[in-house]
């Protein structure tokens, strides 16, 4: 197997898993997670395993709650906290995901998936909430 | 009579103040002599003397559950175990040939191994100083084998370093220590640490560099024979008239840098990841299985718990048979509930505020992990790689190979994956069939057989287990700080424990500990009661 044939090989698998824009790739062979720009991105990268795709929700001896025509998305403010806070059983994504990633999913949000609050969210709404954010200890 | 004699040894010292004034006497002795101040392990609970006929209701057969079903019971309690699953163990869990596995979502994976492969999806390793589990694992005859973490001979790859080749772990650790070695005594010889290093200590360190590091007699990390001895040849020594070895060439130090192998040289460091480690022989659930054996007549199994009620006499506990959908109530004194609270946070359940936030505050990471069967162990045939793992910047994360059956002909199952973080929630929001071949795209590039040698694989990604929702629990510093304390006091009749109970969050032993605080306590207070 050649570089190129690698390389293409690469290409093909990171279109896979992001299924939307071609991401920059890094210098040498093998898959680097992009850094996820657009919502729909960091949708899939972030939230989809739980939510399942089209923000469905999922079930089993518990659930994960719809993203799709979820009234609790109107106010931005729980969104971006839940978010950045992580909620119940949700991890948090404070220094995970930049302040304008979250900003660009909660917009996705909330034109997406049966939702429909067009207003859009910005990276400042994001860091105004981001006070005493969540640290981890020695796990 | 010598004096030898005359001075007892510390075994026999310790001995003797275990026999005279019981176990927390040794413990403290121990702990003042340095040892064993890496475990708060004293021993299995003695509990004794429960009232006849007092009831218990376990919820949950996890380890935690189990523990408690099998202490309780000995000491004189009625238990009833509740379980949600088919079967017992919980995240104490192993794939093999002939299961199948449904996710949350509704896919489905056959596993297809060969007879004797299989994945542990869950847990997979056992640190030395988890002794309780180690205790149970002995009492019950549980067959442990070492557990290859540290593997010279793996890879260590980076997308963007090496051009994207994976190295050998003993090269660019080597490479890293020689380079450090040198910047440092370079900086000792030229005064720049004189105000925080004293004359005798230089030489001291030097010294110290200058064998740590392999460095040569003008203290230069350089390509060497000597170098050559700890980071590989490029002909290794042999017999006879060729038998002459050459050595390698060592990497730069920015290329070195590139590699981060302080990540994997730190990970070796870490408390909980230091050798030596165990498995069990056969898969991870031999532990639940093993525990099974004795308290399997009181598991209730294909029971979803869906209310929990409690007051001042006892706990009723509601559960719907999954399969017929029939609701039916058990009843019991006391209640230790070992739900993980992924699922608990959803549960009506009469207990305090404070509690019910405590399974709200605590949250859940969850990884990907994948069993990958190959035709042959090309890792071991082609690369020397017997057990231990390589670790890339790829989602996958690492490539963990088989502890057991070494140099066996035939098909042998490899951890194709243990990816977390952003790089796991993306593999994990994908279909089955996409993730594995996502994971072998990433795979390929550090052993390129992959391809050639594939035969099926089977992928558990955490956030998709339909009965834990999550992988382990992960308490943030304040979350802890307000929380944990209303978690772990029992309210009323009911006390809770798993690992996300512990301050040992994603182990085993941190379920085991958990409920054996749980249910001394729940004992005190039903001899008080």
């Amino acid at each position: 197997m050649t570089i190129q044939t690698i390389s293409r090989h690469v290409l093909a698998a990171a279109l896979l898993v992001v299924g939307t824009s071609v991401p920059a790739l890094a210098a040498g062979p093998g898959f680097k997670l992009p850094v996820a720009q657009t919502g729909e991105e960091i949708y899939v990268q972030a939230c989809q395993s739980c939510h399942q795709p089209g923000g469905k929700g999922g079930s089993g001896a518990g659930s994960y709650p719809a993203l799709a025509h979820n009234p609790k998305l109107g106010a931005a403010a729980y969104p971006i906290t839940t978010i950045l806070r992580g909620r119940a059983a949700m991890p948090w994504f404070a220094g995970t995901l930049s302040a304008e990633q979250i900003a660009s999913l909660v917009t996705y949000l909330r034109t997406h998936f049966g939702n429909d609050y067009p207003a859009p969210v910005t990276a400042e709404d994001v860091k105004k909430l981001s006070v005493n954010l969540p640290t981890s200890g020695g796990e | 009579m010598s004096m030898k004699d005359l001075t007892p040894t510390r075994r026999q010292l310790l001995s003797a103040i275990g026999t005279s004034a019981g176990s927390v006497a040794a413990m403290q002795a121990m702990v003042a002599l340095g040892h064993a101040a890496e475990s708060q392990f004293t021993g299995p609970p003695t509990l004794s003397g429960a009232r006849k006929g007092e009831t218990v209701l376990v919820l949950g057969a996890g380890l935690a559950g189990l523990v408690a079903a099998y202490e309780l019971t000995k000491a004189g309690y009625k238990v009833q175990v509740l379980e949600f699953q088919g079967r017992p163990g919980g995240r104490n869990w192993s794939l093999r040939g002939g299961d199948t596995y449904t996710e949350v979502g509704g896919a489905v994976q056959k596993v297809q191994f060969q007879p004797g492969n299989y994945l542990n999806p869950g847990p997979w390793r056992i640190p030395h100083h988890h002794k309780t589990l180690l205790h149970y694992c002995r009492e019950f005859g549980v067959a442990l084998e070492p557990f290859i973490q540290m593997n010279h001979n793996s890879y260590v790859h980076q997308t963007d370093a090496f051009d994207g080749k994976p190295m050998r772990y003993k090269e660019v650790a080597t490479d890293f220590k020689g380079h450090v070695a040198e910047l440092l005594s370079k900086a000792i010889n030229v005064g720049s640490l004189d105000d925080k290093v004293s004359g005798e200590d230089k030489e001291r360190l030097l010294e110290a560099m200058r064998a740590w590091g392999a460095l040569d007699k003008d203290m230069a990390y350089a390509s060497s024979l000597k170098v050559s001895g700890q980071r590989g040849y490029d002909r290794a020594p042999g017999g006879g008239v060729e038998g002459a070895p050459t050595p390698s060439q060592i990497s730069s130090l920015s290329d070195v840098l590139d590699s981060k192998v302080w990540n994997q040289m730190g990970f070796f460091f870490n408390y909980v990841m230091q050798t030596t480690m165990f498995q069990p022989v056969g898969g991870m659930d031999m532990i639940g299985k093993a525990f099974a054996r004795h308290v399997d007549h009181l598991i209730t199994y294909n029971a979803k718990v869906v209310q929990i009620d409690q007051s001042a006499t006892g706990v009723a506990v509601t559960y719907q048979d999954t399969a017929s959908g029939a609701t039916a109530t058990a009843k019991a004194d006391w209640c230790v509930c070992c739900i993980p609270a992924t699922i608990l946070g959803q549960i009506p359940m009469q207990v305090n505020d404070a509690m019910k936030a405590s399974l709200k505050a605590v949250n859940y990471s969850a990884s990907v992990k994948t069993g990958l069967e190959f035709k042959r162990r090309f890792w071991e045939e082609d690369e020397s790689i017997y057990g231990g793992h390589s670790f890339t910047n790829q989602p996958i994360s690492l490539i963990s190979y088989p502890n057991y059956h070494y140099f066996k002909s035939g098909p042998a199952v490899l951890l194709g994956s243990n990816a977390g973080g952003l790089g796991g929630s993306l593999l994990a929001g994908m279909e089955p069939a996409a993730r594995l071949e996502a994971i072998l795209a990433q795979g390929e590039i550090i052993h390129p057989q992959y391809r050639q040698e594939f035969m099926n694989g089977v992928s558990v990604a955490w956030a998709r287990v339909p009965w834990n929702m999550g992988g382990n629990s992960r308490w943030s510093d304040d979350a802890r700080k307000q929380h944990y304390q209303n978690m772990v006091a029992m309210d009323g009749r009911i006390v809770l424990a798993g690992e996300h109970a512990s301050y040992i969050g994603g182990w085993m032993e941190g379920a085991l500990t958990s409920s054996i605080d749980a249910i001394t306590r729940l004992h005190q207070r039903a001899q008080e009661a």
